[in-house]
């Protein structure tokens, strides 16, 4: 028995750890996850192949975390099943562990979808952990022709990670350009050929039709050699825990701005949530580490008997690629205003007197103050709106608000 | 907590915030050595327009976003003080996506840099504020 448990060991999860110990220091946590390893920072494993980053330092909390915050941590164990009658969980060991209060943050796994002749590739990967990324990098070699299937965020942070290591780098995508997910087609353009400068190669709209040992075969008609496959098309949240035991799911697992589910005292957070998103209105699965976080702590103030609402949730992106930045926040609806210069490229996008979405590339200097105009669903007729364009600024705001930002 | 606070009303718009920022956070010793025939990349930022100018860098948020934000847990807070380990900071530009304010810049060696009230430099205490010739920033406990 455990008053608190929690399942998971990413950002979610560490965030739920800081939201409890803010109002209960003394209440036993239980932190159960199937990876083995200290908390580490997702994102990074691209990184660390890139040499940017290595195993300790990519540590997303230090040494002493689990310690410092009394934590009983079982990792590299499973939890296979949970009784919400009589509030346990049970492990793949066998071991079951009672909760008062329990929270899912599960994340999510690679979608790998079937693909005639996947069986016959010897080395074949996803890019979603550090196990994945120590065995890619097991894997090559400065000969090695590389095709990653999927051109988006971590496909691409995939090529970042690996295209000074290895001979080639081939992307396939179904989709007619680049990061669809964040950018339009300028921005997709621009990106694209950067990295084709850098000497990526591109298979837009198209697609593996087989693979054949060291060859794939595209829908196209081309065929492209490989040594090494990546596939990154996508994520599945792992939902399975919650949905067995009739908890309210979509996609993911549907979560209120408390971070409960429909299941009295079992909260979630992060990639396998979904969540109102404050820009839209709308539900929807908002995979990002800051998300994850900021849902894990509200998590945890509640379980811990303090109020906390997370009410202004964003999708938002910050990425960059051999020093080619881009972010982007909100929703692409509404009139639009854009500039373009060289590799800088911005466009704004506006509805009903609010800031909808942006997207920003090369320059991205000061972003925030357009993603805090999103999220405070700020009233453009109480700014500035023709400086804030042009480049986003404290000045645009009315001399009362500047002085609240600056002089309180 | 003590904090920066501006009063656009004194500020001058002169820079010479940015440039005693520059030369405590340069590690140098002298500020021609510092500052002489550089670009300087200070933390704290003049905004210009219509006669109205007033000095801009990091609030030390109570609740702060950037560090709740940041995916390598680069970003602390101390006693108060939001500070960045350079050493972890892989230069994801998360935080500069989710500051409200517009104060984390990048920095030159490719991880971000921010006011850290001159904790750990050679100043000891805010430059800026001991630099500002007119009392426009000042470093007082509020409340
Ligand atoms: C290559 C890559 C790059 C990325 N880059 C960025 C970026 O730049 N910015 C950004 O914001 N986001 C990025 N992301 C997304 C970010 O990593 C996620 O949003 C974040 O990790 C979500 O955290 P989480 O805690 O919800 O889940 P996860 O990080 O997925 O962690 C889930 C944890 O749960 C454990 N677990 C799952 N099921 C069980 C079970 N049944 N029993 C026990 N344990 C279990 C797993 O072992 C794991 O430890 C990136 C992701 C990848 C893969
Ligand atoms: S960097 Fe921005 S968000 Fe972070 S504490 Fe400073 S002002 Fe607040
Ligand atoms: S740029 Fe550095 S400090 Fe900012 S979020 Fe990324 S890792 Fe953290």
């Amino acid at each position: 028995m455990s008053k608190y448990v929690i399942i998971g060991n990413s950002a979610a999860a560490i965030g739920c750890v800081e939201g409890i110990r803010q109002i209960d220091k003394k209440g036993d946590i239980t932190l159960i996850a199937s990876e083995p390893h200290h908390t580490y920072s997702r994102p990074l494993i691209s990184y660390l192949l890139y040499g940017k980053t290595d195993e300790q330092r990519m540590k997303y909390r230090p040494n002493d975390f689990y310690k410092k915050n009394k934590v009983t941590k079982k990792l590299g164990e499973t939890v296979v099943s949970i009784d919400k009658k009589n509030k346990t969980v049970t492990l793949k060991s066998g071991e079951v562990i009672g909760y008062e209060k329990l929270m899912v943050a599960t994340g999510s796994n690679p979608f790998i979808p079937p693909m005639e002749g996947l069986d016959s590739v010897k080395n074949k990967f996803t890019f979603m952990t550090l196990d994945d990324a120590k065995a890619l990098e097991k894997a090559i070699s400065k000969n090695t022709r590389v095709l990653i299937v999927g051109a988006g965020l971590i496909g691409l942070k995939c090529v970042e990670g690996i295209l000074d290591r290895v001979a080639s780098v081939d992307v396939v995508d179904l989709a007619n350009r680049v990061l669809p997910s964040i950018l339009d087609e300028t921005g997709s353009e621009l990106v694209k050929k950067f990295l084709e400068k850098k000497g990526v190669r591109f298979y837009l709209n198209d697609s593996v039709e087989k693979f054949d040992k060291n060859k794939a075969i595209l829908k196209s008609g081309k065929s492209v050699g490989y040594d090494v496959v990546v596939i990154a098309v996508g994520v599945r949240p792992n939902i399975s825990l919650i949905k067995d035991i009739g908890g309210k799911c979509q996609r993911a697992i549907i979560t209120n701005n408390k971070c409960e589910t429909s299941i009295k005292d079992i909260y979630a957070a992060g990639d396998c949530t979904e969540s109102i998103d404050c820009a839209s209105g709308e539900y929807k699965v908002m995979a990002l580490l800051p998300n994850a976080y900021m849902q894990g702590e509200t998590a945890g103030i509640n379980m811990a008997g303090g109020t906390k609402l997370y009410d202004n949730a964003i999708l938002m992106n910050a990425i960059g690629f051999f020093g080619y930045h881009m972010i982007t926040a909100g929703d692409y609806v509404g009139e639009t205003y854009e500039s373009l210069d060289g590799e800088n490229y911005k466009k704004l996008f506006y509805k009903d007197n609010r800031l909808m979405g942006f997207i920003m590339i090369g320059d991205v200097m000061r972003a925030g103050i357009y993603t805090s105009l999103i999220k405070n669903k700020t009233d453009l007729n109480t700014i500035d709106f023709e400086l804030i364009k042009e480049k986003p600024q404290l000045m645009a705001f009315s001399k009362k608000k500047r002085s609240e930002f600056l002089a309180k | 907590m003590k904090r920066i606070y501006v009063n656009e009303k004194w500020c001058l718009g002169c820079h010479l915030c940015e440039y005693y920022c520059a030369f405590a956070n340069s590690g140098k010793d002298s500020m021609v050595k510092a500052l002489k025939n550089v670009t300087i990349n200070p933390r704290i930022r003049i905004e210009e327009h219509g006669g109205i100018s007033f000095a801009v860098s990091c609030r030390h948020c109570e609740e702060p976003i950037c560090t709740k934000s940041c995916i390598t847990g680069a970003l602390t807070v101390n006693d108060g003080v939001i500070q960045i380990d350079k050493d972890k900071c892989v230069g994801c530009y998360t935080c500069i996506l989710t500051c409200p304010y517009g104060a984390i810049v990048p920095s030159d060696t490719g991880a971000i840099q921010k006011c850290e009230l001159c904790i750990n430099n050679s100043s000891g205490k805010p430059a800026c504020v001991a630099g500002c010739p007119n009392k426009a920033i000042v470093f007082e406990e509020k409340e």
